[in-house]
């Protein structure tokens, strides 16, 4: 069975440690705030300027002078800060962003990603993807594994305008985990009720299968 | 020093047609919704605008889109505003699309004197396209050249006369580096307070940067994500 988004969600949470500075991204990964373990000291940061992102407000916290980068309504934690565009990026960049979680049209062998356009059809922006991407430490995609028409997602060379090159470092869909290597794109978990060779199937990029492909826990 | 205007129509009274002009905000948070709204009514055309994005279809710089008074943007997302991306994608609007921590850093550095800077975002896409890559400590970095205006527009929460600015939460996002951007810079503020009345170690934007202040009114404040929890 293919995972639902929350279950793609709590999935990349097991990938979050303790002590982490963690930037989600629009879509699923803003779910994954959801199952990050409460005993664990996660600070959210969110690159339109604040680091200490709490939970979606009650009617009565709603405040239009605090929204996250997808500019949704949010609370801050005790110990937030606030600073400018410029300083945010400034961390992102200088690399003290342990983990960024964002989505992607296409993720290629060698962890390349596209996300922001569709030359003369659709055209979203980078926004802060490419920032993020070239400076956090570990970057985790998160998407369907195929296009609604059908096609993989997961290329052999990505086909639309990069976001970044080689950046990548761990892939999350509904049927399967992929580790990018050096050596290319690793199977590491397959969905329960999701074969192997259906991930195959699904996957236009050549994949290395180990001995030991586990069941996602998630 | 009194650098206080009675209103947006006469802070942006100069604004001439092809102009350069810097906003703060993102999304619609932190938007000089009054300077926009005296923008529209100025009628001034062939605007350059440097922006992270240009608000909604019907808000914020949408509505100068709406009335094609810009020629171009140089944004990082055009997202769910469906009138920016149509006018982009028919060329009506050009769009000098930024990463947005290079846009960031272009309006830091151009306010700060330093006329370009190497970054590694963008390196290996069409942003690097013509652009000069060096090599250090074993990676690529690509030129960027930093960006100043004409004018540059940001909204505050509290300001005094002297133009020193304290930005609230969010809101606060590209309004201090887009102060520093401009060679004119128009301040709204949702309140004007005495001079002296800010603590000095608490001011997010010295005056220096600023030439004209006005208190605002009628702040709309949109949201376009309202996003809750049940409990």
């Amino acid at each position: 069975m293919a995972l639902t988004r929350e279950q793609m969600a709590s999935r990349i949470a097991k990938e979050i440690q303790d002590g982490y500075y963690v930037n989600l991204g629009i879509g699923i990964p803003t779910l994954v705030a959801n199952y990050i373990p409460k005993d664990m000291d996660v600070i959210l940061q969110s690159e339109n300027g604040m680091l200490g992102i709490g939970p979606f407000p009650t009617e009565d916290e709603i405040d239009p002078d605090l929204i996250n980068a997808g500019k949704q309504t949010i609370t801050e934690m005790p110990g937030s800060s606030y600073f400018s565009a410029a300083d945010s990026f400034a961390m992102i960049r200088g690399g003290k962003v342990d983990l960024t979680i964002l989505g992607a049209m296409e993720v290629d062998e060698n962890g390349d990603i596209a996300n922001w356009m569709i030359p003369g059809k659709m055209l979203k922006g980078m926004g802060g993807a490419m920032d993020l991407v070239a400076g956090a430490k570990h970057v985790i995609v998160v998407m369907q594994h195929v296009a609604k028409d059908g096609s993989s997602k997961i290329l052999p060379k990505c086909a639309l305008p990069l976001t970044g090159t080689g950046v990548v470092n761990l892939i999350v869909t509904e049927l399967a985990v992929i580790e990018v290597t050096k050596a290319g794109l690793k199977l590491l978990e397959h969905a329960p009720g999701v074969s192997v060779e259906d991930i195959i199937k699904s996957t236009k990029a050549k994949l290395i299968i180990p001995d030991n492909v586990k069941e996602m826990i998630f | 020093m009194n650098k206080i205007v009675a209103n947006a129509d006469i802070a942006v009274q100069d604004v001439f047609d092809g102009a350069t002009i810097t906003l703060g905000g993102f999304g619609v948070c932190g938007i000089p919704e009054n300077c926009i709204a005296a923008l529209v009514k100025l009628g001034v055309k062939n605007l350059t605008c440097v922006s992270n994005n240009a608000g909604v279809d019907d808000f914020g710089l949408g509505l100068l889109l709406q009335k094609r008074q810009i020629k171009k943007m140089i944004s990082s997302y055009v997202g769910e505003n469906k009138l920016f991306e149509q006018l982009v994608l028919s060329g009506e609007v050009e769009l000098e699309a930024t990463p947005q921590g290079t846009l960031a850093e272009k309006l830091r550095a151009g306010g700060a004197g330093i006329p370009a800077f190497f970054t590694p975002t963008g390196v290996g896409t069409v942003v690097a396209t013509g652009k000069e890559v060096r090599v250090y400590n074993g990676h690529n970095y690509i030129l960027e050249e930093s960006i100043t205006t004409d004018f540059a527009i940001v909204k505050a929460w509290k300001g005094d006369a002297l133009g020193n600015l304290v930005f609230r939460k969010t809101a606060r996002n590209f309004n201090p580096i887009a102060a520093t951007a401009g060679r004119i810079t128009i301040a709204e503020v949702e309140e004007l307070v005495p001079v002296g009345s800010i603590d000095p170690d608490m001011v997010h934007t010295p005056g220096i940067y600023v030439k004209r202040i006005f208190q605002g009114s009628n702040y709309e404040k949109r949201i376009e994500n309202r996003t809750t929890r049940s409990n």
